[in-house]
């Protein structure tokens, strides 16, 4: 036997976002476990006591959200999971987070809505609730695994991404990447990129707590080492104080989003295949990705010129990749266990040069290779 | 499509036909090979509809769900009235005779094997009747090794259970080859 095939193992979606957050450091989870997200808490209940960490089962996940933010201003990587009815309840928190500039991580592995809905079935309807659920113009970032293995590395990049630039970081899963179970080869310890937030260099004395430099990002300093600051979701000048002057609340409101916007080349990741000459282009994501890529093998089995364009990073949209689809492809199509969520911001920003065609479904199963490859067959005749 | 098989363990919720599945793929990287699993179940703890899918094959494996089994095992007349049909041509159908009576005409084979009762009745415990089926499969259809499959189960069943479950696992061995002479 080969060292991979010794090192191969069977893993669930769930079971590698938490060893991959576990890998990126996170030492505090607290959450109220809901399916399909339960394998999380119970893997991070019996791991994190172990490690030197924290695991609480909360009373509900306002309160999830709410301590892990506490415990994140305190200096520990700090992570929830949840699904849909959960990541309602933790959208003013995460507002909060944004506003006041904690890393913390967010897994909603999503399942069927809305409201309670099929509490076992997939879906992928939150997606425009993870960029827009909570209120004002807040900043977001959301990542999107496709296999178990992505959810694994997907899982360290939130946790990296989020202690870089300050904010809250969506992972978000669908329950057939979450509870699928697959084989993974994970990396070593020493492949894998740690990033940790950056702390003051300031004395107490003349640190502000919201004092950016040239990064956009201020450096952190954790309570309980002899920094008083203010955190609020009020808007709030450098010292952290609560303001209504409007410019500082405009130029932090600005920076918030400039954190992102400068950065996107760090921010964005995606994948493709068969890409180069593809007229036929499917963009899709999360579990939806594998019946589309399935289906695009298929399709050039016939000679058709289709292509996968799939992105990693939900959020912030890849306005320059879907801009550069745009102007190559006839047609995109989008796939998704929604009504089109995505489909909206593809066609937003394709602006009528390329015709965009939605493939949906909402009956709480995953959609075939077959009808994506028939939405493929539709366009070429 | 290759050297692919594709499984589908159907039944009642608290069966444990989940776990089997995980065990199935869990044995089939042990071979060596590529595998994947997926499950659909109800909310209920106990009851309601439950299957687990595995794709064990040497090729990367894209859409993880089973449209058309090769293998098929029904644990409840529901699950074979449910399923029967999608059974992929040339396909075998591994069917508990403690509680499906009815089969539909395949183009495929049958099996009819008492799964159920022989855990109820030789292990003295129904739970491992998964077990009892898995060995089954694993004989009629060779989709994995016994050895590979022995270690997989004994990884994934609670401490202090090893015994009955290896029994159940031959006991599910030794029906299939019974079976294979006079049901088949």
């Amino acid at each position: 036997m080969s060292r991979v095939v010794e090192l191969a193992r069977l893993m669930q979606g769930n079971e590698a976002a938490a060893e991959g957050a576990l890998a990126a450091g996170v030492r505090f989870f607290a959450g109220y476990p809901i399916t399909p997200s339960t394998e999380l808490a119970e893997i991070m209940a019996e791991r994190l006591p172990r490690l030197g960490g924290k695991f609480i089962q909360m009373e509900d996940e306002m309160a999830s959200m709410a301590a892990i933010i506490g415990a994140s201003l305190a200096g520990v990587k700090s992570l929830t999971a949840t699904s849909g009815p959960g990541f309602s309840l933790m959208q003013e928190n995460i507002g909060f987070a944004a506003m006041a500039e904690v890393p913390c991580v967010i897994v909603n592995v999503q399942r069927s809505g809305p409201s309670t809905g099929m509490p076992t079935a997939p879906a992928q309807g939150d997606v425009m609730q993870a960029r827009w659920g909570t209120h004002g113009d807040h900043p977001v970032i959301a990542l999107c695994p496709s296999s178990v293995r992505e959810a694994y590395d997907l899982a360290v990049r939130s946790v990296n991404l989020a202690e870089k630039y300050r904010m809250p970081v969506i992972l978000l899963m669908d329950e057939v990447i979450g509870h699928l179970r697959e084989r993974v080869v994970l990396p070593s310890p020493d492949e894998i990129e740690i990033v940790n937030r950056r702390e003051t260099q300031e004395a107490p004395a003349d640190y502000y707590a919201y004092r950016a430099d040239e990064t956009g990002v201020p450096p952190m300093a954790n309570f309980g080492t002899g920094y008083r600051y203010h955190v609020t979701g009020l808007a709030h000048d450098e010292t952290g104080n609560p303001t209504n002057d409007p410019d500082k609340a405009e130029s932090l409101l600005l920076r918030l989003h400039d954190k992102l916007g400068r950065n996107l080349e760090d921010i964005l990741i995606e994948d493709s295949r068969s890409l180069d000459d593809a007229e036929v282009v499917v963009l899709a994501y999360g579990a939806t990705a594998r019946p589309a890529r399935q289906a695009v093998k298929e399709a050039r089995r016939q000679n058709i010129k289709a292509g996968l364009y799939r992105p990693l990073t939900l959020w912030p949209f890849p306005t320059a990749s879907v801009d550069r689809l745009a102007r190559q492809a006839r047609t995109i199509i989008v796939p998704e266990m929604n009504l089109g969520q995505y489909r909206i911001e593809v066609e937003r920003t394709v602006r009528g040069r390329a015709s965009v065609v939605g493939v949906n479904r909402v009956n709480g199963e995953l959609i075939a290779p077959g009808e994506i490859l028939q939405a493929i067959l539709e366009v070429v005749k | 499509m290759g050297d692919r098989t594709e499984l589908r363990l159907s039944g009642t919720g608290g069966q444990g036909l989940i776990l089997a599945g995980i065990i199935m793929a869990d044995a089939a990287i042990r071979d060596g090979k590529n595998s994947i699993q997926s499950q659909s179940y109800g909310p209920e703890a106990r009851g309601g509809a439950s299957r687990a899918e595995v794709i064990i094959g040497d090729e990367e494996i894209d859409y993880p769900k089973v449209t058309n089994p090769n293998v098929l095992l029904v644990m409840s007349q529901e699950a074979c009235d449910k399923f029967a049909s999608d059974l992929a041509s040339g396909g075998v159908i591994i069917a508990d005779s403690t509680y499906v009576q009815e089969l539909p005409a395949v183009d495929g084979q049958i099996c009819k094997l008492p799964i159920s009762q022989t855990a109820r009745e030789e292990v003295g415990r129904e739970m491992v009747a998964n077990v009892v089926a898995l060995g089954a499969v694993a004989r009629i259809t060779g989709v994995v090794s016994r050895a590979a499959l022995t270690e997989a189960l004994m990884a994934r069943i609670p401490r202090g259970t090893e015994e009955i479950n290896r029994k159940a696992l031959e006991l599910g061995w030794q029906l299939a080859e019974q079976g294979s002479t006079g049901v088949l």
